[in-house]
């Protein structure tokens, strides 16, 4: 059996290595050891969940997956609704924490999103709850409330309309005081599906010929806006994220098969285009947004 | 003016299409599929007229619109009825629109080369879409005035250029053409004459 031992802060920028490691594992029998992570975050978790779906498939059973030992990370999983959403994904070992039925400061639980339903139940929950955290600790006013949850329906209707397979979504935000001085809001979304080269592969890869691959793919939805649908009102939807994220000083990053494709604001140092990564299945979206500052637009 | 000119007023509460049509008690716009229901219920109310109709499409119960939705029940409910064989001859004005909705609207609209009249609070109306600086001048000259008698024309538009631009407003369907009584007529004249729109619309 391998064993993943899981990075002390599981975030956008650890979890690499998890897919890399569950993807070296050809027979799924993986046992994923969590029991020393120290901060995770809705990439963190919504990805575990995408690795142990994977070695889940491999190996036609779930995989093991052993929470961490610290209490308030364990505990904060549980609220986030990770081990509701891990029931069919892992086999935890031990007793979880249980997540408690009283108000939650969660902006949004982890959310299976399967069906058109699920994207109007992540739109009500949000505009019930992002209000106070957008407007008091991020100091946006309450107009972004509806512009948060347009990108939250639109990078949802993403794992609907172009993975055509089940997906998670999560948002959580986080003082970084110490990386960016400032309140972040992290969104996070991973699905299981084809990836856009899978996608998109039936309609564009002949004009791009030899240079079709996953890097190109990502290029060809997320900067030019195309689809496999001929319809031409598609292909807006991460248009108008990428531009109110960029708005917002955020970042925004596609990962699907071995690229990522990003708009990187000046607070980060991810390239904006990566290749070469390991390949894994379906596709995962970042997004932070920064805290308003008052010298923002 | 409405009676006189032989149309119908279809006042249309988006909000409460949506709750009817999709069968749920979401007032958010959002997904695709959503849309596409909305769309095809109005598309359906208009498609019972027989007569010309101004249709009052009121976006005020709708909270969220994400760019799906706006492209679903606003650009292609308009690009449908710009078609030879719409479904019936319906003009649209937009009203109820918010900040929140403003931006999927004009960004779709902007996408599919489209123009829509919208009525702002009070009595005041605008163009959003693409248009030219010549059509909005046009547009803004035949708004002030109301309608123009088709003798008229050459008076109030005297330069070729502002003909062509009346033309491609009747053609973009912002600007009603009528031939008994023969004449041009801004949409905002006719809405002025239409009563709020109530759930039961």
């Amino acid at each position: 059996m391998k064993i993943v031992v899981l990075p002390a802060s599981l975030d956008f920028k650890t979890y690499e290595r998890v897919f890399d490691e569950v993807a070296a594992t050809p027979d799924g029998n993986v046992l994923f050891d969590g029991r020393h992570v120290r901060f995770v975050d809705p990439n963190g978790m919504v990805n575990l969940l995408a690795a142990g779906s994977l070695a889940r498939s491999r190996k036609g059973a779930p995989a093991r997956l052993e929470f961490p030992e610290q209490s308030e990370v364990a505990g904060y999983m549980a609220r986030m609704g990770f081990f509701r959403a891990a029931e069919n994904v892992f086999e935890v070992v031990g007793r979880p924490p249980q997540r408690s039925e009283g108000p939650s400061d969660v902006l949004l639980e982890i959310t299976p999103i399967t069906e058109n339903s699920d994207v109007h139940e992540v739109v009500d929950r949000v505009q019930k709850r992002a209000g106070a955290i957008l407007t008091r600790r991020l100091n946006y006013p309450p107009t972004a409330v509806v512009q948060f949850s347009v990108i939250l329906s639109e990078v949802c209707q993403n794992i609907l309309e172009h993975a055509e397979a089940p997906g998670w979504v999560a948002a959580q935000s986080y003082n970084w005081t110490q990386r960016l001085g400032r309140q972040v809001v992290v969104i996070s979304v991973a699905d299981m599906g084809r990836g856009f080269q899978g996608s998109l592969s039936d309609e564009h890869s002949a004009r791009f010929g030899d240079r079709w691959g996953d890097a190109t793919a990502l290029e060809a939805a997320f900067i030019h806006g195309l689809t496999r649908f001929p319809d031409s009102g598609r292909g807006q939807g991460i248009q108008q994220i990428r531009k109110q994220v960029r708005r917002w000083g955020g970042l925004i990053s596609i990962r699907s098969g071995t690229a990522r494709i990003a708009d990187v604001p000046e607070w980060e140092d991810v390239p904006p285009l990566t290749e070469g990564l390991t390949a894994f299945p379906g596709s995962q979206i970042n997004i932070i947004i920064p805290e308003h500052a008052t010298n923002d637009a | 003016m409405m009676r006189e000119l032989g149309i119908d007023p279809v006042p249309i509460d988006v909000g409460g299409v949506l709750q009817r049509s999709v069968a749920t008690l979401y007032s958010h716009l959002v997904t695709r599929p959503t849309g596409r229901a909305v769309r095809l219920a109005i598309e359906t109310q208009l498609a019972e007229i027989s007569r010309p109709a101004l249709s009052l499409i009121d976006l005020s119960e709708v909270t969220v619109l994400d760019f799906s939705c706006a492209d679903e029940v606003v650009a292609k409910l308009l690009l449908r009825f710009l078609e030879e064989d719409r479904p019936g001859d319906a003009y649209f004005v937009l009203r109820g629109l918010g900040d929140q909705h403003r931006g999927p609207i004009t960004t779709v609209l902007e996408h599919h080369n489209l123009l829509a009249v919208v009525q702002l609070d009070g009595a005041s109306f605008e163009l959003i879409g693409t248009r030219t600086e010549i059509e909005e001048s046009t547009w803004e000259i035949l708004e002030e005035a109301g309608h123009v008698r088709a003798d008229h024309v050459v008076e109030m538009f005297p330069g070729e250029a502002e003909w062509l631009a009346l033309a491609e407003l009747v053609e973009r369907r912002v600007v009603l053409r009528h031939a008994d009584p023969d004449g041009y007529y801004a949409l905002s004249a006719l809405v002025r004459d239409l009563p709020a729109p109530s759930s039961d619309t």
